[in-house]
């Protein structure tokens, strides 16, 4: 296998110098997308957007909430895979984005609970009910909270890598979960409006910002943590050569 | 690839596999508690326990919704299309309270299997539609109705001569 396809891009992208370098020239661009996929959507969706028949304008609320549920469970799936890579092959920017994709992870979890509760009042009820889904998303941020926790509780950071690394590994378990609660069991919460296979259940007119929303929130993700993992690449190559380099040529 | 990366790479695949069973297995033996409510049919062939709070939940009937004139009592039924089932409730309703939406009721079953509700939730569906496209459904849904009923009547009348 080694003979038909080359592993060397592979390892070269695991080099945090490299990564340091190629991010800092992406960043501007992809925060200039980010801020203005948010702004129009936002505008867009909170100002322009119909109201819903049933709901009024409580529904807005959907332009936060889907978005941050979306990337929630996808900064999972990040944070999972760059633990097996670092798992496998001992790449040691592979651990670093792990680290840096957690507490994004647990704000947008947070996010996604609790504009969901403030949707629940009105439209529900009640803020809290423990369905399937909304329980599944708490042990969501729990899962996230655990790999932080995980991270600080060993001196060794080699060792608090694998931990953690294993710890998302078997968490990954909860996104199927999560996503398919609503139609697994019987629950409070509604099926997904957005659906991979078909039209989504929404007036076009409502659903353009939401599309929009949810890109600027992909990018906004990238953003924060290729900006986390910058902070982490300092950090833990402080010793080496560059990075004393690249802060003494700040520092004059 | 370089045997120990793959010898690590089959332990990754084996702790996601494991971790998958357990919690496979797991939702599948508690999968009647995750569940939020019984379905009206459930509560009706008696698979529901009677006398211990749980949830019902269903669409509640079009026309069942009876209101108490000097107070907060209201009656309706809801259903799963298979089954009905009356429940009794005082108290305010949430605003998404309607005929021929779904609701789920929380309270205790009496003998007489009329269950009596401590809180009412309205569920709402995944659509979304703003208020004149769900008008100009609305209508269009009603004269599909008109017409229907013409075309009987017609047919009707066409078949009595």
């Amino acid at each position: 296998m080694s003979q038909l396809f080359s592993w060397k891009w592979f390892h070269r992208l695991g080099s945090p110098r490299w990564f340091y370098q190629t991010s800092g020239k992406w960043l501007p661009w992809l925060s200039m997308l980010a801020t203005g996929l948010l702004l129009v959507g936002l505008c867009w969706g909170l100002a322009f957007a119909p109201q819903d028949a049933k709901q009024g304008n409580s529904f807005r609320i959907i332009y936060i909430h889907v978005p941050a549920s979306f990337l929630a469970l996808a900064g999972y799936y990040v944070m999972a895979i760059a633990g097996a890579i670092g798992l496998i092959w001992k790449m040691k920017l592979a651990d670093m984005v792990m680290k840096s994709a957690a507490p994004i992870g647990a704000v947008l979890t947070f996010v996604a609970l609790v504009t969901g509760a403030i949707w629940g009042k009105p439209t529900w009820g009640t803020y809290w009910v423990w369905d399937a889904r909304i329980t599944s998303m708490l042990v969501l941020l729990f899962l996230y909270l655990g790999v932080i926790a995980l991270q600080y509780s060993y001196s060794s950071q080699d060792a608090a890598s694998k931990a953690s690394a294993v710890l998302s590994l078997v968490g990954m378990v909860n996104i199927p979960i999560i996503y398919k609660s609503v139609d697994w069991w019987y629950t409070l919460h509604q099926p997904a409006t957005i659906k991979f296979t078909e039209a989504p259940s929404m007036h076009p007119d409502m659903f353009q910002p939401l599309l929009v929303m949810i890109l600027g929130f992909y990018c906004f993700y990238a953003v924060a943590l290729i900006l986390n993992t910058r902070v982490e690449v300092l950090c833990r190559e402080r010793r080496t050569r560059w990075v004393q380099e690249l802060v003494a040529s700040k520092c004059t | 690839m370089h045997p120990v990366r793959r010898q690590r790479l089959f332990m990754v695949i084996f702790i996601v596999v494991i971790a998958s069973i357990a919690v496979g297995l797991l939702s599948f033996a508690l999968r009647e508690n995750i569940n939020l409510f019984y379905p009206p049919s459930d509560i009706v062939s008696g698979e529901a326990p009677k006398g211990v709070r749980i949830r019902a939940g269903g669409m509640v009937v079009d026309g069942s919704v009876v209101r108490a004139d000097d107070s907060l009592l209201t009656h309706f039924q809801i259903t799963d299309g298979e089954a009905q089932v009356n429940v009794q409730y005082t108290g305010i309703l949430p605003d998404l309270f309607a005929e021929g939406e779904a609701a789920v009721v929380t309270g205790e079953l009496n003998d007489e299997g009329m269950f009596m509700a401590s809180e009412v939730l309205a569920k709402h569906d995944e659509n979304y539609t703003p208020p004149e496209v769900a008008e100009a459904m609305q209508e269009a849904h009603n004269r599909a109705k008109t017409k229907d009923v013409d075309a009987e009547s017609a047919k009707a009348q066409t078949s009595k001569y």
